[in-house]
């Protein structure tokens, strides 16, 4: 047992065809999906879409209220539990038809959740840095390959902004903004936030140029932090763990404002009366579990499949407990939120959740989304046994993901469907589509480079990590 | 009183060469009776051949006590006992009670699991370990053995024995 080297041998993920191949399938089954859910949107409004719910969740949908909302008519003004909208839409203004608000809606909500799963991967490697972290240096070129996905959310989240931006965002409405019986002084308040230094309705200069700070902050610190990690494999050097401790120490405090404004812009800003302090941090929450989740997936099918030697039970137990402690982190902030607007119960404040508690699918997704992030994870992560065994970290992980998937589809949908909200083939679908174009990015990345970075300072110390 | 109980003392310098003395030690059929150390070391569980701790599992259950007590004493109070209106919720309204279940669930399990690991330990006021060689809260580590479940070997054997493993001095120790 006396200390000594050990020689870590050169490991490299082999991207093989039939991995690209379920992978595509996996893409074919949702664009099929998707596709089907298009139909079905385009061919009944959205009357169809209670059908669609499939695998007998509708059952706790309150119907009644659903039709009822439905058959008031596409007006979608009156009918709403929210404050938003209830101004009088001027005569003639053009109202986007039924299946492409909800397109557009399950497009955003989904680009924003895996947008988070990228910038995840960055903000792991960053603090694994500036926490000097030994134990997780056979992993981090997990989160390496996941943070390839920065640069295609943000050219995505710019694209779509331009498509989908004037649907989902009520605060791009100009009429809002102008004297008269549409004048909305809440909103024309916020005005600035968006619109500086143009005029209020015009082009939003400050939110696209956040956009496109963010991202291209995010890319670049990425960038650094990977060109550091790369360079080290070719010289046994410490030199780049100290430069990228630097660069990820500054990354984190950047990543500290970015990620909460980020939240408010791309999520918070639908409902844009509502505002929780919270919210960046809830977000957050969501974004960074779902990451773990992501990473700890990752790694545990590598494991099976034979890959990272250098990672054993000892380094899916800290992951697992990752995985556990940040979903009862989500859970705290959540509830943190969720308790104070339900206490004070002010309406401006309450509505948020009013909508989304009592109309469906948002219903019945609010208690499945704390049942899937909360007491499952919490009760099947708990002993020491389950977070060191891969094939119950891959049981749980999914789940995770799946359940911030309808946490952030219930942040985002409710905000801008009001109670035409649907969740059938199409959201199905598209989600899928992400999900195989996400991993067919990251695991053509993951094999470009080796999959243990040989050279970092803190391997020997990871091989040897006992807990 | 009980007879004296006798042990052999086994002084180590370095925890690499006590983690293979206990695994020869064990091999050779010898029964440690316990292994001191001024830290943790890594692995030692594992080679003295521990079972894992089932503390988890009561903190578990005090947790549970902790939860349901909560819960119990909040609707009771204020559902039933002395009903009030707070903020114009109902009576019996789960979140408000949450943080106040969720403190008491955190301070049964953690007190209860204090207070099994001190009885299981047995830590009680006025007990006194024994302690094999005081130098093991200093900068040795010390491996007792327990002639008396070790009956099948005498004194000599253990001794050249824990020599051969390593050990930088061997002493006996008696406790009455």
């Amino acid at each position: 047992m006396a200390h000594h080297q050990t020689i870590v041998a050169d490991e490299q993920y082999v991207y093989r065809t039939e991995t690209r191949n379920k992978l595509f399938i996996l893409l074919g089954v949702g664009v099929a999906l998707f596709i089907l859910g298009l139909i079905l949107a385009m061919s009944g409004g959205g009357d169809h879409h209670g059908a669609e719910h499939g695998g007998g969740h509708a059952e706790t949908v309150n119907t009644s209220k659903l039709v009822a909302g439905l058959q008031d008519g596409q007006q979608h003004d009156t009918e709403t539990s929210s404050e938003e909208d209830q101004h009088e839409v001027p005569a003639g203004h053009h109202e986007t038809t039924y299946w492409v608000k909800r397109l557009f809606t399950t497009l955003w909500m989904n680009n924003v959740f895996f947008a988070g799963l990228g910038i995840i991967g960055l903000f792991f490697i960053a603090i694994q840095y500036a926490a000097q972290a030994g134990w997780s240096a056979g992993v981090l070129r997990v989160p390496m390959a996941m943070a390839n996905w920065i640069p295609i959310a943000g050219v995505l989240m710019l694209v779509l902004w331009f498509i989908t931006g004037h649907d989902i965002f009520h605060w791009t409405h100009d009429y809002l903004y102008k004297e008269g019986a549409t004048f909305d002084p809440i909103i024309n308040k916020k005005a600035p936030f968006f619109f500086w230094p143009g005029s209020p309705g015009g082009f939003p200069i400050f939110y696209i140029f956040r956009m496109v700070l963010f991202f291209g902050m995010w890319y670049w610190f990425f960038i650094m932090i990977r060109r550091n990690m790369l360079a080290e494999d070719l010289d046994p050097s410490t030199s780049y763990w100290y430069k990228n401790r630097v660069v990820s120490t500054v990354f984190l405090i950047f990543f500290g404002v970015s990620s909460s404004i980020a939240a408010w812009d791309w999520v918070m800003s639908i409902d844009t009366h509502w505002f929780s302090t919270m919210f960046g941090w809830y977000v957050f929450a969501s974004w960074w579990v779902t990451g773990l989740a992501m990473i700890t997936l990752i790694v545990a099918y590598l494991k099976s499949a034979g890959y990272l030697k250098v990672v054993n039970e000892n380094h899916l137990h800290d992951l697992g407990k990752f995985c556990f402690a940040f979903s009862i982190f989500w859970t705290y902030i959540w509830f943190g939120q969720f308790l104070l607007i339900y206490y004070a119960n002010i309406p401006e404040e309450s509505v948020y959740f009013i909508e989304r508690i009592t109309t469906s699918p948002y219903g019945w997704i609010f208690y499945t989304s704390l049942i899937l992030n909360f007491v499952l994870p919490f009760l099947l992560l708990m002993t020491r046994d389950a977070k060191r065994q891969v094939s119950m970290l891959k049981v749980v992980c999914p789940i995770i993901i799946v359940g911030h998937w309808f946490d952030f589809y219930n942040m985002v949908t409710p905000g801008v469907m009001q109670l035409q909200g649907g969740l059938g083939f199409l959201e199905i679908g598209l989600s899928l589509v992400f999900l195989a174009v996400f991993l067919l990015v990251v695991l053509s990345s993951l094999a470009k480079h080796p999959l243990v970075g040989k050279n970092h300072p803190m391997l020997q110390e990871s091989l040897h990590h006992h807990i | 009183m009980e007879a004296n109980k006798n042990y052999i003392v086994g002084v180590f310098e370095d925890e690499d060469v006590l983690l293979d003395a206990v695994t020869t030690v064990r091999n050779s059929g010898v029964k440690i009776h316990e292994v001191y150390s001024p830290f943790p070391v890594h692995g030692l569980e594992t080679a003295l051949g521990y079972k894992r701790s089932r503390l988890p599992i009561a903190a578990f259950f005090f947790g549970l006590t902790g939860t349901t007590l909560a819960l119990t004493m909040q609707i009771w109070m204020l559902g039933f006992d002395w009903p009030m209106i707070i903020g114009g919720k109902n009576f019996v309204s789960l979140p408000p009670f949450i943080p106040v279940t969720f403190e008491l669930t955190v301070l049964l399990a953690a007190l209860g699991m204090v207070a099994t690991f001190m009885i299981v330990s047995d830590m009680k006021p006025y007990k006194w370990p024994q302690q094999f060689d005081v130098r093991s809260t200093d900068d040795k580590h010390v491996m007792a053995i327990d002639l008396a479940t070790n009956s099948g070997k005498t004194t000599d054997d253990l001794s050249s024995l824990l020599k051969k493993v390593g050990a930088s001095e061997v002493n006996l120790k008696s406790f009455e």
